[in-house]
């Protein structure tokens, strides 16, 4: 079979006069770009990702990459992305593999949607000389108190179930050791210590060199059961049962055998070398009522002492879904929307499965309060939050906190070239390989984290501050305080917001 | 005591108000009726929506007796609604699952008519409570009312700036709903989130402003929820974690409990509330303070207002006169 040739999607150029010939290049990139052959570096830009490592470590600014140099003749409707996979699947009959989140050029909701500012008739406030409070508790609240009075003293009867305490309403959502590095895992994990935030663990267990931070983290059960055993649910601050995730709904996990070296073997209790595969329901999990059954199980494994999180994709009935979660006796339902980064993802499923965290949220955070069950469950908003704003809109819509997962990897570093599921992340971040993930230094990475966390936060204290607002609960589904920007009448229907002027 | 002194203290603070509206209330104005639910309503036009709501009434129970509030002609004020009241008893058989089925009859009625007849307006529901309010200064509504005609025992008026709704009649203030009654200062600026909370409850917003929201919270909390007005304050203008993190351990569990639970129901932004029950009032600012708030005792009368001059124009005696701090109730009770 012919198939067309495919214009290279980067083209390198080195620039010889400044070039110094110090090797850096060859030695960084994992693609085998470069070679230094008679004195002189060659190139194979057809290999280029494009993840920049050559570029930062390149002591002259001597390289160049130049996007699509020559693209594909141009055409509306069979883009380069539609005829490139065509290509690709010709050639090989194969399901596309990808990384990163949904790479469509879909509308933003966030970047549509207005923050508020008070002006006159009531003051903004200001954190630098009031008291501002970012502290989000997160699991089961009860619909209402019971008080019993004692000779004169009042003695609450109510049961408070177990909640996680987060100084703000940012944590890091779960990317297993295994899709990234214990170095990567590690310097997560001292940044949501130190910040006093949380963690995910991902489907992939809790290596040993975490347990100094499992305060922290938020142990996983997934499809797969990997990693799980008693030790390691007893550890976590809390369970996350994950159902789906935004990056594929309806699908299981997919970590290629290429990274399950000796040690994520023995975290994820798999055989080396083996891919894991997560099968993508679960299988003792066939309709809601065996939900509440599995919720129930890991609370009484851990002597209801921890929250249960159950984590879905956002995908069209997913306010039902958490009204049925919110029955199920789980303390807080994630929803991931259809931007959710992964490791690896069938790019058909990345690209066109799901919906968008907004319209997720906002619907979900409506059903729950029209069946009065809002207090059941905290609303976790993830997948596509980029920076703080991002923050204060989804909480306005109607989340409790947010799970971040790509902008912490960015925080570290991450180019986002989308090609994790390649195992040779020339950042550190999503690899196994020991020399590149020693590039990754927990003690910068981890203060690189804790800093964008930290930063976020007063930029969010600004935030609510201007809008008058002295604590999150004040935000939360306050969506009076956005406005839409040239959204349409529908959305702003499921969104419930006015639009811009009204 | 009469509503003359209550004109006058509120025209002391006209400086406050732009003429766009100004109410009063009245508690134990309607001793002949005392045990009925005095329904008050501003009617459009009489001919075509009274009968609606003279039917929704007698569905749920007996008019005792109605009649056209008198109002008396005032160059300033133009009657603009026709404003009527009802001396209502619910029949309690119609709500066999409630266990105060009464009020949860004049509460289903209130929100009924309120969202669903276009042209009538309830704005009070209370036993033995008058309201006086339309748009205009103080003295004026209090003269287009003659409110020096009426006897009550707790009073509570307010002269309003509009800046969120026109100056209608219903948007002035106060606010009633069976036995609560609120005055208020402010801007809420955590109204979505309170007004998503207490329509999860089964209430629904209709008067266009942040202040019914008051109302309807501390129907919530203290009367279908049992909490103290304490308590309902600690829920509505909470300490800061940091300072509830510092409490004893009896008191540090109560108030987190409290902000756990009835977070929705914080209210953030600038305010000075007053809110009247038939036994109490509770004055209370937002947690930061942002609005004045004063308190004057007298014997055993207390009086709460934006300014010290208005207690001192009534009160010229006043002998304890205490600024609360942010988020600080200050309870009168009545006493027999």
């Amino acid at each position: 079979m012919t198939i067309g040739s495919v214009p290279v999607k980067f083209r390198i150029s080195v620039d010889h006069d400044q070039c110094m010939l110090c090797g850096r290049c060859v030695e960084n990139c994992p693609y085998d770009v470069f070679r230094k052959e008679n004195d002189a570096i060659h190139v194979n830009s057809r290999k280029c990702v494009a993840c920049h490592r050559c570029i930062a470590m390149c002591p002259r600014d001597a390289i160049s990459i130049k996007e699509r140099p020559i693209d594909y003749r141009s055409h509306p409707v069979w883009t380069t992305g539609v005829r490139e996979a065509i290509y690709n699947q010709a050639r090989t009959g194969k399901i596309i593999l990808a990384g990163m989140g949904n790479a469509q050029p879909y509308p933003v909701i966030f970047d549509q949607l207005l923050l508020d500012a008070c002006q006159v008739t009531n003051p903004s406030i200001d954190p630098l000389r009031e008291p501002m409070e970012l502290r989000t508790y997160i699991g089961k609240k009860p619909s209402k108190l019971e008080f019993l009075q004692k000779n004169g003293d009042l003695d609450l009867i109510t049961y408070l179930a177990p909640n996680l305490q987060l100084e703000a309403p940012i944590m890091i959502g779960h990317m297993s050791y295994g899709a990234i590095s214990l170095n990567a895992q590690q310097s997560l994990a001292r940044a949501v210590s130190e910040i006093g935030t949380f963690m995910g663990t991902g489907e992939g267990g809790l290596h040993q060199s975490l347990y100094p931070y499992q305060a922290h983290m938020i142990v996983q059960v997934a499809s797969g059961r990997f990693g799980v055993d008693i030790d390691y649910l007893e550890r976590g601050a809390a369970i996350e049962i994950k159902i789906g995730q935004g990056a594929k709904p309806g699908l299981g996990g997919h970590l290629p055998g290429e990274k399950i070296c000796a040690d994520v073997s023995r975290t994820r209790m798999i055989p080396e070398g083996s891919d894991a595969i997560s099968p993508a329901p679960h299988h003792d999990i066939y309709s809601i009522e065996d939900l509440k059954q599995l919720v129930r199980s890991l609370k009484e494994a851990t002597e209801w002492k921890k929250p249960v999180f159950v984590k879905i994709a956002a995908v069209h009935n997913s306010a039902a879904i958490a009204a049925g979660i919110a029955r199920s006796g789980a303390d807080a339902v994630v929803v991931d929307g259809f931007r959710g980064g992964t490791g690896a993802a069938p790019r058909v499923f990345r690209d066109h499965v799901g919906i968008p965290i907004e319209a997720a949220v906002a619907s979900v955070d409506a059903k729950l309060r029209s069946q009065g069950i809002r207090n059941e469950v905290s609303i976790i908003a993830s997948g596509g939050i980029r920076e703080s704003a991002d923050v204060a809109k989804v909480i306005a819509l109607g989340a409790d906190a947010v799970y971040i997962g790509t902008a912490a990897l960015v925080a570290m570093g991450c180019r986002v070239c989308g090609t994790c599921y390649r195992g040779l992340c020339p950042w550190g971040i999503a690899t196994q390989r020991p020399d590149l993930v020693a590039r990754l230094d927990p003690d910068v990475a981890s203060r690189n984290v804790a800093n964008l966390i930290h930063a976020w936060t007063l930029e969010l204290s600004e935030l609510i501050g201007a809008a008058g607002i002295n604590s999150i609960e004040s935000l939360r589904g306050n969506r009076d305080r956005l406005r839409a920007y040239l959204l349409d009448e529908s959305i702003m229907r499921v969104l419930d917001v006015k639009p811009v002027g009204a | 005591m009469d509503g003359a002194r209550v004109k006058t203290a509120l025209s002391m603070m006209d400086e406050r108000g732009s003429g766009e509206g100004a109410g009063y209330v009245a508690y134990g104005a309607f001793p002949e009726f005392a045990d009925d639910y005095a329904i008050h309503v501003f009617f459009d036009n009489i001919h075509e929506t009274k009968r609606a709501v003279d039917g929704e009434l007698e569905k749920w129970g007996t008019i005792v007796h109605e009649e056209e509030i008198p109002t008396y002609e005032h160059p300033n004020i133009r009657k603009v609604h026709t404003p009527w009241r009802y001396f209502f008893k619910p029949d309690p058989s119609l709500m066999p699952r409630s266990t105060t089925p009464d009020d949860d009859i004049v509460l289903h009625l209130v929100m009924k008519i309120n969202t669903t007849r276009p042209g009538a307006l309830i704005y009070s529901s209370g036993k033995n409570v008058a309201v006086f309010k339309a748009s205009g200064w103080p003295e004026d509504v209090a003269d287009f009312y003659r409110i020096q005609d009426y006897k009550g025992y707790l009073w509570l008026g307010h002269n309003r700036y509009p800046t969120n709704t026109p100056g209608w009649w219903g948007g002035a203030h106060p606010f009633n709903l069976l036995h609560w009654s609120v005055v208020h200062n402010g801007e809420i600026t955590s109204y979505g989130t309170n007004r998503r909370f207490i329509e999860s409850y089964g209430y629904q917003c209709s008067m266009f402003t942040d202040t019914e929201v008051v109302a309807y919270l501390f129907d919530l909390l203290v009367r279908r929820h049992g909490l103290t007005p304490e308590l309902a304050v600690r829920a509505l203008a909470p300490p800061f974690w940091d300072e509830i993190d510092r409490m004893p351990p009896a008191e540090e569990k109560i108030c987190r409990a409290i902000r756990l639970t009835y977070g929705p129901a914080l209210m953030n932004g600038p305010f000075a509330i007053v809110v009247a029950r038939p036994d109490a009032m509770v004055g209370f600012t937002d947690r930061i303070k942002l609005r004045p708030l004063v308190s004057g005792e007298m014997g055993n009368r207390l009086f709460i207002s934006s300014e010290e001059a208005a207690i001192r124009v009534m009160e010229p005696e006043v002998d304890h006169i205490t600024m609360p701090k942010a988020g600080e109730p200050i309870i009168g009770r009545v006493v027999a």
